[in-house]
């Protein structure tokens, strides 16, 4: 009861706090067309009230999660929003997991038939889109969620690979088929361009770094006219083709969707394949400590190039599928808001955990789409969850799961 | 072996003489130091922002990636205050101040939340996660003052008089450029005193170098933090209301933009080092707008980014900092 | 009588840090099956040398050589330590540095990798070699830890191990690369009596069937006059003696530089 009161006294100083804080920005509107002042009192209700009410809720929740770390007896133990040994059991179910991954893709494959009409299919170009995102994060989920190199200028390589078809199509002419694995080795000859010169940074350093590269790119895309069209960018790009079939717009759409579904099984699989391999051992081990990854015979240089030049390529493919599902783009598209997107997918999501980026990255992109009615607070509602998850759930949606070899027979991991 | 202060001073007057050698008479020598005082300008209050920067960093090792939107949030807590006012039929310097000072006030309150909430818990966690959380709160707090206010430009009301004795320099040295110049210098010799001779400063001073051991001594950690939030906000305040009154204009936008650019500067200057964050923001900012002047002005940014990809991949500990080896 | 092939060969090893000497003009040399001890109190540059040996400082002067067995005499000044752990030199380090978020098996693997070879594209494809590759990376490294007591918990995460049983895992990674040359960092550090005569013969032990040469770093006297066949003593940089525990035990130099400490265990 004590608790209580003392909670209860520590939301209204809060509230008070933030009503002081808030308020010349969300009360006093000055405006300097009309020259008058608008006062928005009612906002201080607003604040007042809210921020009392989650103040309260904060105090209790941070007494619940430090009460949690009490309790546990290992740090494997918080795994968080499932208790441990039902996500455990559920993942090691084999049937089960396989009944459940038959329905996803099952689904996932009927899906644009499911949802649209020859007329309207709005909600195939969201998923195209989502789906594009999702295989960004899986992307840069292998530079730092395996490798732990931070990366802020991610976007880049997308930009990279967007621009390499929409300038190879206008330029030659070459069909999306041809560019695709080309936007791809763009992207990823890009990447060890960028990463070479970085490989002794470390942390906020590399951070800093890559956003600059992001940024310089950004603006040479911006300003240089003469190639890349400038803040006009480039128009009329040719959509995928199909064997020379005239499609209509929602074929079309279908199709797009098709095309990034198998990329993101693509991806998928050789996330897996890599994860469970020498080389993505070599990549954790270097995110865990790399001297000691170094003194046990792991070449830094090589290991970190791999990691940069693999993270780029998927930006570069799956840039050219979005400058050809786009038929249009522009600098606008690759932003550090972007970048800082897809890292929140790639954290939020739990770093290296394939399950969890993919569900991120969903949310992420799909949840603006559709809770349209919240669109102007979307941006805030972003970096509310990024401090949010943090500080409540750093290690993100699913974590580390624990990877398991038989010795003897044949050896395999779990899927995450 | 140099001494690192040596090669830095070295480089400068070599710099120069190369540089003003090689572009020989013809040069427009007018343009040249119309270019270079606007720099200096520029560069002071990119020093003013990169302080607080280097500051925060000594001390905790986190980049507040958020404190370019505190310099934003000055600047509009300024315009209000200022609107408001001379809508009341005040004007002039007098009302500028007041402005101002209800800007560092705010400035102060929202550097000191920002830590308390977005930071503080994560003191211990590994890296990654005050990092995310700061971008995070840079994200919440563009957009917080994009919908409480305007996404537009907002006018900043022309305040400062333009001073007779200026007059002759007046196409390099404008009055707010002067103003500028001043409160940088006064800021500066202020912040040194207080970091060398108050109680707070050594406090600030021991605890980033040790900060287990300034606990032990009885420091009370948590608050030299808050006040090093506080500081460093203090001042991106002052840099907010200058730049502000200068460029006429504010936008919620502006804050991206200053921090990255400011932080370049605590960089160059060596991260954590308070007289190489002023070095580094003049540097920046002459080498940006000489950049802009001579070769593309709309590559100006391009060649900040320039200047802080190369400095890190060459020098990373700065123009005055210290390597730090790493203990295996 | 043949000389015993030198498996490492320090001449006149210096480094200096800005104005600080750290070590200098060190020499030392390690012969097939040898277990050596370096000793001397904290501060006298010990894990600077193996830093130096192990490339992760470059020496600013003198000579590190080493010479696998049945092989010829390399300098490995500069080299980075991948290759030289490629080369078949391994360490363990002073204060502990597994891989805390990987499981202790994984950490073992790790060490295999500079003796195995798949590529990103074997890795994807995974054929039947790289796939008999993995396997073989699997069963040594369980090998490995069934040899230092860790089989049991080959599935738990390396940060939750206790502390010597993490300091067995380093050893076990280490061996893990197949040196022919292994260098311990304070082993025993932090380690009770009981678990500090295990480490003993796992030590000898290990020297025994790996048939490789041990270099170690210890303040534990009784572990070192148990187990090395020769000892040499650092002070300030600079190696004040060598010789053999019963030498090493009535070095007047040495007892002084040990005022205070019981160097008689």
């Amino acid at each position: 009861m004590r608790e209580m009161l003392t909670s209860l006294k520590n939301a209204v100083g809060i509230a008070l706090w933030f009503v002081f804080l808030t308020l010349p920005l969300l009360v006093v509107r000055v405006n300097t067309l009309n020259n008058e002042i608008e006062w928005r009192w009612e906002n201080l209700g607003w604040i007042a009230g809210v921020t009392a009410l989650l103040a309260l809720a904060w105090q209790l929740s941070l007494r619940w999660r430090d009460r949690q770390r009490d309790r546990s007896v290992t740090q494997d133990e918080e795994e968080g929003m499932v208790p441990r040994a039902t996500l455990q059991t559920l993942l090691d179910n084999r049937v089960l997991c396989r009944r459940l991954l038959v329905g996803a893709a099952l689904l996932a494959a009927a899906f644009p038939w499911l949802v649209s009409t020859a007329q309207n299919f709005y909600h195939v170009n969201v998923m195209v889109s989502a789906l594009i995102f999702v295989v960004l994060a899986l992307g840069l989920n292998i530079t730092v969620g395996l490798a732990g190199l931070l990366d802020l200028g991610y976007i880049a390589f997308f930009a990279v690979g967007a621009y390499t078809y929409a300038l190879l199509s206008k330029a030659f002419g070459l069909g999306f088929w041809t560019c695709l694995p080309l936007g791809g080795v763009a992207g990823m000859l890009f990447g060890l361009a960028l990463g070479f010169p970085i490989l002794r940074l470390r942390g906020d350093y590399l951070a800093i770094v890559t956003l600059g590269f992001g940024s310089i790119t950004k603006i040479v895309l911006e300003n240089w006219d003469a190639v890349f069209g400038g803040a006009a960018g480039i128009a009329g790009i040719p959509r995928p083709d199909l064997f020379a079939l005239v499609l209509d717009g929602r074929q079309k759409a279908v199709y797009s969707y098709y095309i990034i579904l198998a990329l993101v099984v693509l991806t998928i699989f050789v996330t897996v394949r890599l994860k469970n391999s020498r080389i993505g051992r070599a990549w954790m081990a270097l995110r865990e400590d790399e001297i000691a990854c170094v003194a046990m015979g792991v070449d830094m240089a090589a290991t970190k190039l791999s990691a940069y030049a693999l993270g780029a390529f998927w930006a570069g493919l799956v840039g050219v599928v979005f400058a050809a599902h786009n038929n249009f783009i522009n600098p606008d598209s690759f932003t550090f808001m972007d970048s800082a997107m897809i890292l929140a997918m790639v954290v939020l999501g739990g770093m290296g955990s394939i399950l969890g980026v993919i569900v991120a990255a969903l949310a992420l992109k799909l949840l603006p789409e559709y809770l349209r009615a919240f669109a102007e607070y979307r941006m805030l509602v972003f970096g509310t969850v990024m401090v949010l998850m943090m500080l409540f759930r750093p290690q993100g949606l699913i974590s580390n799961m624990r990877r398991r070899y038989a010795a003897g027979t044949k050896g395999g991991g779990d899927r995450d | 072996m140099y001494n690192d202060r040596e090669q830095a001073g070295a480089c400068l007057p070599v710099f120069c003489a190369t540089f003003f050698s090689a572009v020989g008479q013809t040069m427009d020598y007018e343009y040249l130091f119309e270019l270079l005082a606007g720099g200096v300008i520029k560069g002071s209050i990119y020093a003013l922002i990169a302080l607080g920067y280097t500051m925060v960093y000594g001390i905790i090792q986190l980049i507040n990636f958020a404190h370019g939107e505190i310099y934003m949030i000055s600047a509009f807590v300024a315009f209000i205050v200022a609107g408001v006012l001379t809508m009341a039929g005040h004007g002039g310097l007098s009302v500028l101040v007041l402005a101002a000072l209800v800007a560092m006030l705010y400035a102060a309150a929202y550097g000191y939340t920002l830590e308390r909430i977005a930071y503080r818990p994560l003191r211990n966690a590994p890296r990654l996660s005050p990092l995310i959380s700061a971008i995070g709160a840079s994200i919440f707090l563009m957009n917080y003052v994009q919908l409480a206010q305007t996404p537009d430009f907002l006018p900043f009301p022309a305040l400062v008089p333009d001073f007779e004795f200026l007059e002759p320099v007046a196409r390099y040295l404008s009055s707010i450029d002067l103003i500028i110049l001043v409160v940088t210098v006064v800021t500066m010799l202020a912040l040194t005193v207080l970091i060398k001779y108050t109680r707070i400063g050594k406090a600030m001073r021991a605890t980033q170098q040790d900060m287990v051991m300034a606990r032990l001594v009885g420091i009370n950690v948590d608050r030299v933090i808050s006040a090093t939030f506080i500081i460093g906000s203090v001042l991106a305040a002052i840099g907010g209301v200058l730049i502000g009154s200068r460029t006429g204009q504010i936008n919620a936008a502006i804050g991206f933009m200053a921090g990255i650019k400011a932080f370049t500067a605590a960089v160059l200057g060596g991260i954590g080092n308070i007289p190489g964050a002023v070095l580094g923001g003049i540097v920046l900012g002459v080498a940006e707008t000489l950049g802009a002047g001579y070769i593309s002005s709309a590559y100006e940014d391009v060649f900040a980014f320039g200047l802080l990809v190369l400095i890190l991949i060459v020098r990373p500990a700065g123009l005055l900092g210290k390597a730090v080896r790493q203990k295996v | 009588m043949t000389e015993q092939a030198k498996l490492l060969d320090v001449s006149g090893l210096t480094m200096d840090f800005g104005g600080l000497r750290a070590i200098d003009s060190v020499n030392l040399e390690i012969r097939t099956g040898e277990i050596v001890a370096l000793i001397g109190p904290n501060g006298a540059g010990k894990t600077t040398f193996f830093n130096c040996v192990t490339g992760i400082y470059t020496p600013t002067a003198g000579d590190v050589s080493i010479c696998p067995p049945g092989g010829k005499p390399l300098r490995i000044n500069g080299l980075k330590p991948n290759r030289i752990t490629a080369l078949g030199m391994a360490r363990t380090f002073q204060n502990i540095r597994l891989f805390p978020g990987m499981t202790v098996l994984e950490n073992v693997m790790i060490g295999r990798h500079c003796r195995t070879k798949a590529s990103i594209v074997d890795a994807i494809v995974r054929g039947p070699a790289t796939a008999r590759e993995e396997q073989e990376t699997v069963d040594t490294s369980y090998c490995l830890l069934e040899r230092v007591g860790l089989a049991d918990a080959a599935d738990d995460f390396a940060r939750n191990l206790s502390y010597g049983a993490q300091r067995r895992l380093e050893i076990a990674r280490a061996l893990a690369t197949e040196p022919f040359l292994l260098l311990l960092d304070e082993p025993a550090a932090g380690m009770n009596p009981q678990e500090t005569r295990e480490l003993d013969e796992l030590i000898v032990r290990i020297r025994d069937e790996e048939r490789l040469a041990i270099l170690l770093i210890e303040h534990d006297m009784k572990l070192v006059m148990n187990i090395s066949d020769r000892i040499y003593v650092m002070e300030y940089g600079k190696e004040i003696a060598t010789g053999t525990p019963e030498e090493i035990k009535g070095n007047p130099r040495v007892i002084e530089a040990y005022l205070g400490e019981d160097a008689h265990a």
